[in-house]
């Protein structure tokens, strides 16, 4: 699946985009934040408050506990502040 | 970057909804929601400026970056609810992206119906929801150094009163 990050989520991870390949006991969102926690500093650095960032999926927001089965593109940022 | 203008299917209520670098005029705006409709007896229109300080402090520039795609549908997702739940002949949404100095646009809001009340109330239900959930975010220059805009609770809050019961 395609991932996307926006804000000062891009600029922690380091990376605008990416395709990744979580395993298969990775379900949820909070899961997979979770997950890719565990990947590197930098993404520790980007989730270490993992309540604080929204997701979205397929460009509709979502919440930590929805399943990410099918998505084909996850998005992370922090709060928006447009308008 | 200008994204395409995404217009309505036929509807009674035209949906404009445009996110660019360039400014927005707001007198050709109108003119161009309300055309040669007599219909329409209000149109609201809110612009979003910004701002030369923040809490006191200086404010040099704004960066707005945004999710290309997510915030188009976002936007539409509830200029679709707004005409849904307000007699509204018209709506245009702009919204800018790129960096902005004081005293410059960054967004636009304009509603249109045959009476003020409705139009009113879906200008403010639109900039409450755009606020909170449209996929943009700012970054601040100012003399103490950059950092991206913290989302404030009482913008979150002005959005919560349009939740039904």
């Amino acid at each position: 699946m395609k991932v996307k990050y926006f804000a000062w989520v891009r600029e922690r991870v380091g990376k605008a985009e990416e395709t990744i390949e979580p395993p298969a006991t990775v379900r949820t969102v909070e899961e997979l934040i979770a997950w890719l926690s565990g990947q590197s500093e930098a993404y520790a650095y980007a989730f270490e408050k993992p309540k604080v960032i929204r997701t979205a999926i397929d460009h509709t927001h979502v919440k930590p506990d929805a399943a990410i089965a099918g998505a084909r593109e996850i998005a992370f940022f922090p709060p928006m502040t447009g308008g | 970057m200008t994204s395409p203008v995404t217009a309505s299917p036929v509807t009674a209520c035209p949906v404009t909804i445009r996110i660019q670098q360039d400014d927005f005029d707001i007198a050709r705006e109108i003119a161009v929601l309300t055309g040669s409709r007599t219909d329409i007896g209000a149109v609201v229109s809110f612009s979003g400026i910004c701002r030369g300080d923040e809490d006191s402090a200086k404010i040099a520039a704004l960066t707005l970056e945004h999710y290309p795609g997510m915030a188009e549908e976002e936007i539409r997702r509830h200029a679709d609810e707004a005409t849904a739940r307000w007699p509204l002949d018209g709506v245009t949404v702009i919204h800018r992206v790129g960096r902005f100095m004081p005293g410059q646009n960054i967004v636009l809001v304009l509603t249109a119906s045959q009476h003020r009340q409705a139009a009113f109330q879906a200008a403010e239900f639109l900039m409450d929801y755009l606020k909170t959930n449209a996929p943009f975010w700012k970054k601040e220059e100012s003399a103490t150094g950059t950092g991206w805009v913290e989302a404030q609770a009482r913008d979150d809050e002005a959005a919560a009163r349009w939740t039904r019961p």
